[in-house]
């Protein structure tokens, strides 16, 4: 068993190495590229879910593992630490850029070089800011993901992408400065950087310097509620998300996801129950944020006429949902809000995919594709030939397994029985009823039931717009075109969908998963204990 | 000292705060390099100001560590310009292929009326 710890690494070093030698490979060669980088995505598959077994193997609320990468003691390297939080994110990485890469597949990745590269340096900086232990690699890993998304948002390119593009990578740009404000300010007054270390310094600070640290968790704070997208700070994001390619847009789901995964590790971390007078600091402020982000993108939901801007409002949804539920600062509500996190992941990114398959039912010939294809230009051909490129299955019966995609879609949205939406939605709003475990019998606060309200009126949002699509997609045109729809690019899209009904199937076994990651993360000295007691020297790589 | 060094940051940050509001594409740019510029200066100082300290040992031999000064916000500082010059090439090059698609130089692609 001794090797099975050296498995944290992979995830980052896997993508690395095969972004890299990817790299090597003639351009022209799109089969060997995609063969190369889908191999390793099953690979780092294979490896989160081992990951997540690790992490759940350790008992109840305890730290499964940490790994000096230099083989430092833990306050002073770097180091990485895998707990179930991260494994979870982690695996929904791995099946999301799966999901991506195989949709992508179908004509995605020629439209422009380099495809697989980014798309494997991008599961790189996902995977290492997820399981960094240290708060300045995490603004490495972060700026890794950012750098990746730039070029895979700009992929196919096209005026309305480059446009979209500039919006995208300025506001990145400013709030990576003010992530490295943030970071410096808590360095200068803790004078650590490891997570578990500054948690541990958090009780600490004297009075004098208490203002230093909210200021620079503030900053930091702004810094992730640009990336999760929230009220004030989310404008970029639809017509962002919208401008991308469908995979590109699926695999840009979860860099939301990142931001709300920092923000629910350091505020239960930095101002948990270990933090003495700092207990608690800027759960308030993310509640109504959350609540206001939500009150914004159901607007923005129901306002929408695309399609794509649709699925970006829903991206606004989830984060709002997520954003407030974390502000509860409540165990149930957390668990409740991971499950909501993976379903909500899988649906948004499934949309993104649908999107352009029902986009192509609507107005044949006029997608962007042919557009990008001229400007990238695959030079000397007739727009006839573009017909004979697209080899692969057909998919028979396209529109009906459209049909029946997007219904799935929009009750997983709209947070409807049958499907693992409903489950989330249920076990968070089961945890804010009752604060003090089942059957209480307390006050609950009136914003308490806005969030409830707000939560159920966002699925009703949801329902509606996603209906007035489908009904004008699909039953509206009096003559249905059946659009062209390849067997990789519709495959993905149901995998992701039966894999939310294994959720809903299995939804005991995952909300004890989710249940005993929320209690860890409420329980900040485990962490603590963990990641500076087990790494002592010799416990990292020999 | 500190005063030199807190208006200079100051004075760096608050001129590429008013260059990324303006709407031209070359003023964002510098703006955002100023504002990096900033950030930059601003870590360093984190790891507290010494004016006339020795750089590494002073002329009586070994001095104890806590002569010397803290290098993590150094080494931070170098991360975070290399950083910040990659992104910052980067959006030059979108810069100049949004000119070229649009034919402005407006952040929005077109003049606004």
């Amino acid at each position: 068993m001794e090797w099975t710890k050296h498995l944290l690494v992979v995830p980052i070093l896997l993508p690395l190495a095969t972004g890299a030698a990817l790299l090597l490979i003639d351009e022209l060669r799109h089969t060997a590229k995609a063969l190369v980088s889908l191999a390793s995505t099953v690979l780092l598959l294979v490896v989160a879910i081992a990951l997540m077994r690790m992490a759940d193997a350790g008992g109840p609320g305890a730290l499964s593992s940490s790994y000096a990468v230099a083989n430092w003691p833990a306050p002073f390297a770097i180091v990485l630490v895998l707990d179930r939080l991260s494994a979870l994110m982690l695996a929904v990485t791995a099946v999301l850029g799966l999901a991506a890469l195989v949709f992508s597949m179908a004509r995605w990745h020629r439209a422009g070089p380099h495809f697989h590269s980014l798309f494997q340096f991008l599961l790189m900086g996902l995977g290492g800011a997820f399981l960094t232990g240290d708060v300045f690699n995490l603004f490495v890993f972060f700026e890794v993901t950012l750098a990746a998304s730039y070029g895979l948002l700009l992929h196919g390119t096209g005026a309305f992408r480059v446009r979209s593009g500039l919006h995208y990578i300025s506001i990145n740009l400013a709030a990576s400065l003010l992530f490295l404000v943030g970071v410096s300010l808590i360095y200068g007054v803790a004078g650590t950087l490891n997570m578990a270390d500054l948690a541990l310094r958090m009780a600490q600070v004297p009075a004098e310097d208490r203002m230093l640290v909210q200021a620079g968790a503030a900053i930091l704070g702004v810094a992730f509620l640009v990336k999760a997208g929230m009220w004030p700070l989310g404008f970029w994001l639809p017509p962002a998300y919208m401008a991308a390619a469908a995979p590109v847009g699926a695999i840009f789901v979860l860099l939301t996801k990142v931001g709300i995964y920092v923000l629910l590790r350091l505020t239960l971390l930095f101002f948990g129950s270990e933090a003495g007078e700092l207990t608690g600091f800027g759960g308030i402020a993310l509640l109504w944020g959350g609540l206001a982000t939500l009150a914004f993108a159901t607007s923005g939901v129901l306002a929408s006429q695309a399609l794509g801007r649709l699925a970006g409002y829903s991206v606004l949804v989830s984060s709002g949902t997520l954003l407030a539920a974390v502000g509860m600062g409540d165990a149930a509500v957390v668990s409740g809000a991971l499950f909501y996190l993976v379903s909500s992941t899988f649906g948004t990114a499934a949309l993104f995919m649908l999107t352009e398959l029902v986009e192509r039912a609507r107005e044949p010939g006029a997608d962007l594709l042919a557009v990008t294809i001229e400007a990238y230009g695959e030079d000397g051909e007739e727009p006839g030939e573009h017909e004979d490129e697209e080899v692969g299955v057909t998919m028979p019966g396209a529109l009906a397994v459209l049909g029946v995609c997007f219904g799935c879609t929009t009750l997983l949205l709209a947070g409807l029985p049958p499907l693992s939406g409903f489950i989330g939605k249920f076990a968070m709003l089961t945890g804010m009823l009752n604060l003090d475990g089942l059957g209480s019998t307390g006050d609950i606060p009136a914003r308490t039931w806005l969030l409830l309200a707000l939560v159920i009126l966002s699925g009703l949002a949801a329902l509606v717009a996603m209906m007035r699509t489908g009904i004008r997609t699909f039953w509206a045109p009096l003559e249905t075109i059946v659009p062209r729809v390849l067997v990789v690019e519709i495959a993905p899209i149901v995998a992701l969908l039966a894999l939310c009904l294994l959720l809903t199937v299995e939804g005991g076994a995952v909300i004890g998963y989710t249940d005993a990651a929320a209690r860890s993360l409420h329980d900040p000295l485990s962490y603590i204990h963990g990641v500076l007691g087990t790494a002592d020297a010799g416990s990292g790589t020999k | 000292m500190e005063l030199t060094l807190a208006l200079a940051i100051g004075v760096l940050t608050g001129s590429g705060v008013w260059l990324v509001l303006r709407p031209r594409t070359y003023q964002l740019v510098i703006g955002l390099s100023l504002l990096s510029y900033a950030v930059n200066l601003f870590i360093f100082s984190m790891g507290r100001l010494r004016v006339g300290a020795a750089p590494v040992l002073g002329t009586d031999g070994a001095g104890s560590p806590a002569d010397f000064a803290d290098p993590v916000p150094q080494a931070l500082v170098l991360t975070a310009i290399v950083i910040g010059f990659a992104t910052t090439a980067l959006l030059l090059v979108v810069l100049l292929a949004a000119r070229g698609l649009t034919g402005s130089d407006h952040v929005d692609g077109r003049e606004s009326r």
